[in-house]
């Protein structure tokens, strides 16, 4: 996965078509990122300790994250979500996503995110 | 840009399952929704979890009956479920909400609600501490 094309794309993307112009360039890194993942197996812990594991169907700028064949990862524990199958988490509550060991690249990450700490 | 984002479009008039910030549940059905998460929920119901058992029928059980006990009698199975739902509150308890509007700050997951897995749960004998509230 190459990021510097998503890099290019973002900033292509902010100056054509004006969108949040206060848009950090950080948060549009993770969003294109995440864009990436959808698909793969994920789990997110949230700041309530509750942990769903389900297939990540889609994110938005906000990084809410969308989950199909959810599954919470201590059923017996937490009960409450036992009749969802899909669920829409709100970017605001989300403490870690966990990802597949394929999913991540950590050199073209790491690379990524300090040309973004430069400035581009 | 993110045409496909995970909006509630896909969820309006279905039955939705929240989930505070504060740890309650509530279910109910999507009326709207906007950009910040904001909802609409009609003919919602609060499901409380509790691990407490809640004597109804009081009068033809001794007093001396404390939570522990009653706990450690359905550990050892010394009381039927029967018994259990004729003298205790069942195990979630449904408050009838009606109308409400969720501010989005407050919420940190909506579910699509599975109906046929729904029925399907026993809410009676379903236990749970509370969720914990969100801590930011």
């Amino acid at each position: 996965m190459d990021l510097s094309v998503f890099h290019r794309r973002n900033k292509s993307q902010v100056n054509e078509k004006d969108i949040i112009v206060t848009s950090n360039f950080a948060t549009q890194l993770f969003f294109s990122y995440f864009k990436e993942l959808v698909g793969k197996e994920v789990t997110v812990e949230l700041k309530n300790d509750l942990a769903i594991r389900g297939t990540l169907h889609s994110v938005d700028q906000y990084l809410n994250i969308k989950l199909e064949n959810t599954r919470v990862v201590d059923q017996d524990k937490y009960p409450h979500m036992l009749s969802v199958r899909n669920c829409f988490i709100r970017g605001s509550v989300v403490r870690y996503v966990l990802l597949p060991q394929d999913g991540v690249d950590i050199d073209i990450l790491h690379d990524a995110t300090r040309r973004e700490a430069r400035g581009g | 840009m993110a045409s496909a984002g995970p909006g509630l479009e896909s969820l309006v008039d279905q039955i939705i399952s929240v989930i505070t910030n504060d740890g309650r549940n509530i279910v109910g059905t999507l009326r709207g929704f906007d950009q910040a998460t904001n909802i609409i929920l009609d003919e919602s119901h609060e499901r409380v979890y509790s691990t407490r058992y809640v004597l109804v029928n009081c009068d033809l059980l001794p007093g001396l009956l404390s939570n522990a006990l009653i706990g450690s009698l359905v550990q050892n199975s010394a009381i039927s479920n029967k018994f259990l739902s004729w003298c205790l509150k069942e195990g979630v308890q449904q408050l009838v909400l009606g109308l409400y509007i969720i501010r989005g700050d407050n919420i940190s997951v909506v579910g699509e609600v599975d109906e046929e897995l729904d029925a399907r749960l026993d809410l009676s004998n379903l236990r749970a501490h509370p969720l914990k509230p969100v801590i930011h």
